[in-house]
């Protein structure tokens, strides 16, 4: 065997190309993982994870240098001293906003599963049927009958938190445990559920942190710390879960620094033969070959290497005859929701920091409910004491202010909505020649926004919030809305979408390209609809699910 | 000795003699230079500064966290020219408007005297904040009073005495009985 012949290749390392490559070499075939970025090892490289807040210089903050070198990344929270080794070089690698796009993205092994946010939900008929009901974009071609076994199969090896709340917008998992709500949380959770007679929820976040140890991996130790990387392997990670898993195979290769500029399309056999390699570091070209590609480069990026893998048989790149490559952008719309003081709790608190909070899954246009916009919006949040930065209005400077502020505050609960975006057509990114990333590699060109149907949304999402907390009991409720742009959702979809037509869609109901049936794209990039949930966890069951597929497909010479 | 060791030493050295404190520095030569931006005279005054916000009670207070040297390093890194303006010229400002009101520097008044004047400033802070316009510059007391309190509740002696603070909890316990004067925890 040649020494670039693999039996597959995957491309990327964050969720979804952790579960490749996990699920390709426990199926026994020699595999090389393609990431384009440095390695980051397992708790040997969580370089500020063990830190206390006091030894970072700014104490987490961001500096003007920090704010000049990452002019994306300064936008949001993002941008801060504890982790900023785990966020991309914007220098290096530019893009081109037609209109203003947060890219938020992770050039390493491990990609953003190492930062992400580890809610983990599924969807449902709502979400799989709801292009076709709405007569919008294109049907999903698969529904969740398709996908369940695929989500337990995910859950039981991921460890997956939460509890089972029998919703059918939601449906229920193989979890570990719950984590528990605090005391204001389990209050207001009740009194929703009375109020709206069994048709509004308030739970406990589904979230990939375990309650219970897991394999090789040691139980949530309550820190609060994860996007650190956790020596613990207390939340999922590329590191922590699939890529030992893959490497204790022995049929592994990881090559980090490994810029995948095309996939070597052969007319012949109407095929994949490979992908063509930069090496970050030394500029050299390689090209490796495999029977089976698994594209997992992120939303974004998978979309790239497919345009940029332009032949004379597809001039608009591999995957491009429906003409929808690239098209059908989407994000999570959120930042508005409703905050206020929960009074008669001053002799409660809690210990330990959850890396979680409470999920209200969504209600809206549910049940033959007909709002002004279609599909909907659940919640995240949390209750908790405000900490030392409140301003305490009677009080200025001085021993009393000191001592009052070394005390808890008051408890106060905020809910912040997360809102479908529709796939429209017209949100849509592009090769931009004219622009060159350090590797002299064309970069992207980002053109979307969102719509009346989010706008209208987003007033829901507010007053919704407000009605819920006051009703709950919660005081001073003030909503608020501030502000979106597409990408801080940091939840991009869509460009790559899956179909029932090779005429309106970049891939078939197994993940795979129509026009090179042994490429599979399972990222973010394959979604149809967004839902509302978050959808990582979806990434993952349609992975696992593609794998199976194609080593089916090898089995039977079909691929 | 590092750097902040250096610091804290200096720091004791003077505290108890504040009032010669600028007569000791002039006399010997021109005042350590810290970064770009401060000098050790300046990283003294702050610390007291701070100190008078957030002073020794049971547990220690801002001077004991440093704070000044904290200060430096925030301004000097992290804030815009704009404000790093403001901030400088807010030291000398703090003293001027000190001698108006007491007929001496800030450094040379004692604790209680200290403690009104802030009070006062702050209060004057807090109006300037409320009818301050977009784009008019920030309140330089504004500006010490936020990184007093940064710096010092994120602090080792802030987060570990002042409040509690435990690395590595190991679990978490949602619903745990609170009595006054239970102290925080340090980080959420």
């Amino acid at each position: 065997m040649a020494e670039n012949v693999y039996d597959a290749i995957v491309v990327g390392s964050g969720i979804s190309g952790g579960w490749a490559a996990k699920e390709l070499t426990e199926k026994g075939l020699k595999t090389i993982m393609l990431e384009r970025g440095r390695n980051i090892e397992h708790v040997k490289d969580y370089t500020h994870t063990n830190k206390n807040p006091w030894e970072f210089p700014h104490r987490g903050g961001r500096t003007q240098q920090m704010i000049a070198d990452y002019p994306v990344l300064k936008r949001d929270y993002a941008l801060n001293e504890t982790n900023l080794e785990f966020w991309v070089n914007e220098k290096e690698s530019p893009y081109t906003e037609t209109k203003r796009f947060d890219w938020y993205r992770g050039y390493h092994v491990g990609g953003r599963s190492l930062m992400w946010g580890r809610q983990s939900y599924r969807l449902s008929d709502l979400d799989f049927e709801a292009n076709a009901k709405d007569g919008i974009a294109t049907d999903w071609p698969i529904r969740y009958k398709d996908l369940a076994n695929w989500y337990s199969y995910v859950e039981k090896f991921a460890g997956i938190s939460g509890s089972k709340d029998g919703l059918p917008q939601l449906p229920d998992g193989e979890f570990l445990p719950p984590m528990d709500m605090n005391c204001v949380e389990k209050d207001v959770a009740t009194r929703i559920k009375e109020h709206y007679k069994g048709n509004r929820h308030m739970i406990i976040g589904r979230v990939a942190n375990l309650t219970a140890p897991l394999q090789n991996r040691v139980n949530c130790q309550y820190r609060n710390k994860c996007w650190n990387g956790c020596p613990f392997g207390g939340y999922f990670s590329t590191q922590s879960s699939t890529l030992p898993a893959a490497m204790a195979t022995g049929n592994l290769t990881l090559r980090p620094f490994s810029i995948v500029t095309k996939i070597l399309y052969d007319k012949d056999t109407k095929k994949a033969k490979g992908v063509e390699v930069l090496d970050a570091q030394t500029n050299q070209t390689y090209e490796y070959y495999a029977k089976v590609v698994f594209l997992n480069a992120s939303t974004l990026n998978s979309t790239w290497v497919l345009m940029n893998s332009a032949t004379d048989v597809w001039e608009g790149g591999l995957g491009s005859s429906s003409g929808e490559l690239g098209h059908n952008l989407m994000d999570h719309h959120f930042r508005a929701g409703a905050s206020g003081v929960a009074e008669g709790y001053e002799d409660k608190y809690y210990y330990g920091r959850r890396p979680n909070g409470i999920y209200i899954p969504r209600f809206r246009n549910l049940n033959g409910e007909k709002r002004d916009y279609i599909r909907g919006f659940g919640y995240q949040g949390r209750a908790g004491r405000d900490g030392w930065s409140r301003e305490i209005a009677e009080m200025s400077i001085g021993a009393d202010f000191k001592d009052a502020l070394c005390e808890p505050g008051q408890w106060t609960m905020g809910i912040t909505g997360f809102g479908e975006t529709l796939p429209y057509h017209e949100n849509k990114v592009s090769l931009d020649k004219n622009k060159k990333d350090k590797w002299g590699l064309p970069v992207l060109a980002i053109d979307c926004e969102i719509k009346e149907n989010e706008k209208k949304m987003r007033k829901d999402m507010m007053e919704d919030a407000k009605e819920m907390l006051e009703i709950a009991g919660i005081k001073d409720v003030r909503t608020y809305d501030s502000g979106y742009a597409m990408g801080m959702g940091i939840h991009e979809m869509g460009t790559a979408r899956m179909g029932r037509d090779p005429k309106s869609s970049v891939l078939n109901e197994h993940n795979q390209v129509w026009d090179a049936k042994n490429v599979y794209v399972t990222d973010g990039s394959c979604m149809t609809s967004a839902g509302c949930q978050n959808p990582s966890l979806t990434y993952m069951a349609l992975t696992a699910r593609a794998v199976d597929h194609a080593v089916g497909e090898m089995k039977k010479l079909n691929i | 000795m590092n750097r902040r060791e250096a610091l804290s030493a200096i720091g004791w050295l003077m505290g108890g003699a504040v009032i010669g404190a600028d007569l000791l520095v002039s006399c010997t030569s021109r005042p350590l230079q810290v970064n770009d931006l401060f000098n050790q005279d300046q990283i003294t005054f702050l610390n007291e500064v701070s100190d008078t916000i957030l002073p020794a009670t049971s547990s220690p207070g801002a001077k004991d966290a440093k704070v000044g040297a904290f200060m430096a390093v925030m301004v000097q890194d992290c804030y815009t020219p704009e404000d790093q303006k403001v901030f400088m010229e807010g030291i000398s400002q703090l003293d001027e408007q000190c001698e108006k009101k007491n007929g001496k520097k800030f450094l040379e008044c004692d604790t209680k005297q200290r403690t009104a004047f802030l009070t006062a400033l702050d209060e004057e802070q807090k109006q300037y904040m409320i009818t301050k316009k977009e784009g008019d510059p920030n309140h330089y007391f504004r500006m010490m009073k936020e990184l007093t309190l940064l710096g010092f509740f994120t602090s080792e002696e802030g987060s570990t005495k002042a409040m509690r603070y435990v690395a590595v909890p190991g679990r978490y316990d949602a619903c745990v009985p609170y009595k006054k004067g239970d102290k925080a925890w340090a980080t959420s």
